[in-house]
């Protein structure tokens, strides 16, 4: 109903009325000159409420423990860098992140494979049971983690996997992989099917087109999809956890080494949470252009 | 788009059904079986339907399940008028655009269970800014000790955390609507509100059904955010459906209960996001037929 | 298999599930659904009702169990029952 109400509108628009509009057009950017700077300031408050939880663990981490339970002050007064020199020379530390990103890197791989393929099915073609193959993908997709754990468990000791990078990644498949086709699909839809028969007409067999020219036609899409993928594994923990012991513990895992009986080494744990978030900043500066899109799925 | 019927697509799908169906079927099974059985060690006795029984009449388990769709509803009522305006409020190109969405981004990227030291460190009344801001103002404030308190500060946490989602979500819907119908609108002299009522409400529905979806479902699953800022305390106040299942499974190794209850929560979350995905096929079919009726 | 710990009754429900499934596969193959509306306030196709029948089932059974001493074999006569007035009028 709206819809028609804008034609009529925009057909009205069409009428000369350029004897007000130049009035008009000042009034209103008046107006909205006003309403931008009140926009941004609105704005702002936000941002400042986004930023301070993460500027206060910075804070934190850039103090040493002494200073931390002694003075209370906004800016660290004696400023310091020992718990991140202390992260990224002890071993026991820096692996963590080195484990966490490989099967980070891993379960990326393995789901955009696996997805890509299969985004093209749903997009393209109707075939036995495809709705209800979709929807079971996306109650994967919102099934708790805490419901599989322990058969996860057994699942992966039984396969001798226990304890490995590729238990998490392949458990991670469990959510990244539904989530993969669901963008995927959302994009490939907004590639026109003349593409597609063109191709075939050309001599291209499903293969050689698949990879040479619709991949390339979804390139963004494919980077948004691996942006998720990242996210998605990058901030589980429960699994991840549990999936592993020493030789892959993720630092999500390490970090809980910081609270001990003495007390918290607050100093670390918020260096170790910093350092947690900068894989993921600089992976959103490689999509940021593309992101707005892919948080819609590829359907706006 | 019209699809063409082709059953040979079945071999596109294959790959990926092995990989999921094996992280998602047999543990599925395998939960299934636990849940009819009394599993000691290596020796397991059938007993039925008796975790059932147990599980349902169990008054901690209802109780962490009213808190948990207490805690679900407030989210949504607050995220989400609060991430479309957000994403209202959003500069629309230029350098302001991209740095806004990437700051906006920032709480999404981190680790769940860093969200939650990071607020635990925050909300602290010694060394916290809001803690110690809170309790300046002479109210004091105790996630520890005040369950309101704790309540509260989880509530805000959580907005913290995935408010940007709803926002970017509404940001990329609003991105869609060409600039035509904000002319015309000006042209009409279309006040605010008519304008977010009548062009960008009913642009935003499709993506806003996505994204109530994935909050409410993705509520259902918190687990490291409160584990780490409160510990489910004081007493229980805070312990949601994932902790208590966690502690359950984990903590008292109770295989059959705890898998009992895991059958009971996954058809909960069955249930809903099949409502849920029906909306949404039907609306896209609505929204399809309206196309091709104008075309 | 010996960690998953099956028994005799979960691998029969099993066993029907995968079968009602094969079952549909070849039903639709043989004669395929069509998409109609019947009591449920939407259209739906045979799938449909299947699934919506069988999460149905599902909660009359906890219902039962959970909150009445009535035997579980109620229960299942309830569900199919159910199944096949939702499978038929639907």
């Amino acid at each position: 109903m709206s819809q028609s109400t804008i034609t009529n509108t925009q057909a009205r628009s069409e009428a000369p009325e350029v004897t007000s509009s130049s009035g008009l057009t000042r009034a209103v950017s008046r107006q909205k000159g006003e309403s931008v700077g009140r926009n941004r300031f609105l704005l702002s408050i936000y941002l400042l409420f986004t930023l301070l939880p993460i500027y206060w663990l910075i804070n934190m981490s850039l103090k040493s423990n002494r200073e931390i339970l002694s003075v209370f002050s906004l800016w660290p007064q004696a400023l310091t860098f020992d718990s991140y020199i202390k992260i990224l020379t002890d071993p026991s530390w820096y692996m963590g992140y080195v484990n966490s990103l490989t099967y980070v890197a891993m379960n990326m791989t393995i789901s955009i494979l696996v997805a890509l393929p299969a985004a093209y099915a749903f997009s393209r073609f109707k075939f036995i049971g495809d709705k209800h193959l979709f929807f079971w993908l996306l109650t994967n997709l919102m099934a708790p983690p805490a419901v599989f754990l322990l058969p996860y468990f057994q699942l992966y000791y039984t396969v001798g996997l226990f304890d490995t990078h590729i238990a998490v990644a392949l458990a991670h498949c469990l959510f990244n992989i539904p989530l993969a086709v669901w963008i995927l699909e959302g994009f490939m839809s907004s590639v026109p099917k003349e593409v597609d028969e063109t191709a075939y007409i050309d001599g291209y067999s499903f293969p050689a087109f698949f990879i040479k020219i619709f991949i390339p036609m979804i390139r963004s899409g494919i980077g948004v999809t691996l942006f998720f993928l990242f996210m998605f594994s990058w901030v589980e923990l429960l699994l991840a956890r549990t999936l592993t012991a020493t030789n892959a513990q993720p630092i999500g895992a390490i970090m809980t080494r910081t609270s001990t009986a003495s007390g918290v080494d607050w100093s670390t744990l918020a260096a170790a949470g910093v350092l947690t978030i900068v894989p993921g900043i600089l992976v959103v500066y490689f999509v940021r252009n593309h992101i707005a899109k892919g948080f819609a799925l590829g359907r706006t | 788009m019209n699809k063409v019927e082709n059953n040979k697509a079945w071999f596109l799908v294959l790959p990926m059904l092995v990989l999921v169906a094996f992280s998602a079927i047999i543990p599925l099974m395998t939960v299934v079986n636990y849940s009819v059985q009394d599993i000691l060690g290596r020796s397991a006795f059938f007993v039925g339907s008796e975790w059932f029984v147990q599980t349902l009449n169990d008054s901690r388990l209802q109780s962490a399940l009213m808190r948990q769709f207490a805690f679900s509803f407030t989210i949504l009522a607050i995220q989400v008028p609060l991430g479309i305006a957000i994403a209202l409020l959003m500069p629309k190109k230029g350098w302001q655009a991209s740095a806004v969405l990437i700051l906006i981004t920032l709480p999404l990227l981190v680790p769940w269970n860093v969200v939650g030291s990071m607020w635990q460190i925050f909300t602290r009344g010694d060394i916290g800014l809001m803690g110690y801001g809170i309790r300046q103002l002479g109210y004091p404030y105790n996630i520890t000790r005040n369950a309101t308190d704790a309540w509260v500060t989880i509530i805000i946490m959580d907005v913290w955390h995935w408010t940007p989602l709803i926002a970017l979500l509404c940001y990329s819907g609003l991105r869609a609507i060409p600039e035509a119908y904000y002319q015309a609108a000006r042209i009409d002299r279309a006040s605010k509100w008519a304008v977010f009522r009548y062009i960008q409400l009913p642009k935003l529905t499709n993506v806003l059904v996505i994204g109530v979806l994935l909050r409410f479902m993705h509520s259902f699953m918190i687990y490291a955010e409160p584990f780490v800022l409160t510990g489910g305390g004081p007493g229980s106040s805070t312990t949601f459906l994932s902790q208590t299942l966690a502690t359950m499974a984990i903590g008292q190794q109770d295989l059959g209960p705890s898998a009992a209850f895991s059958i009971i929560y996954f058809l909960i979350i069955l249930a809903v996001s099949y409502v849920f995905y029906v909306t949404i096929m039907n609306m896209q079919k609505d929204k399809a037929e309206n196309n091709a009726g104008g075309a | 298999m010996q960690w998953m710990v099956w028994t005799l009754p979960t691998a029969i429900f099993f066993s029907t599930i995968a079968s009602i499934l094969a079952g549909m596969t070849v039903w639709q193959l043989i004669s395929p659904t069509v998409e109609r509306k019947g009591f449920l306030p939407i259209a739906t196709t045979r799938g449909d009702r299947l699934f919506i029948g069988l999460l149905t089932s599902a909660y009359i059974h906890l219902a039962i169990v959970g909150f009445t001493d009535i035997s579980l074999w109620f229960a299942l006569g309830i569900s199919i029952l159910w199944m096949v007035i939702l499978m038929r009028w639907g």
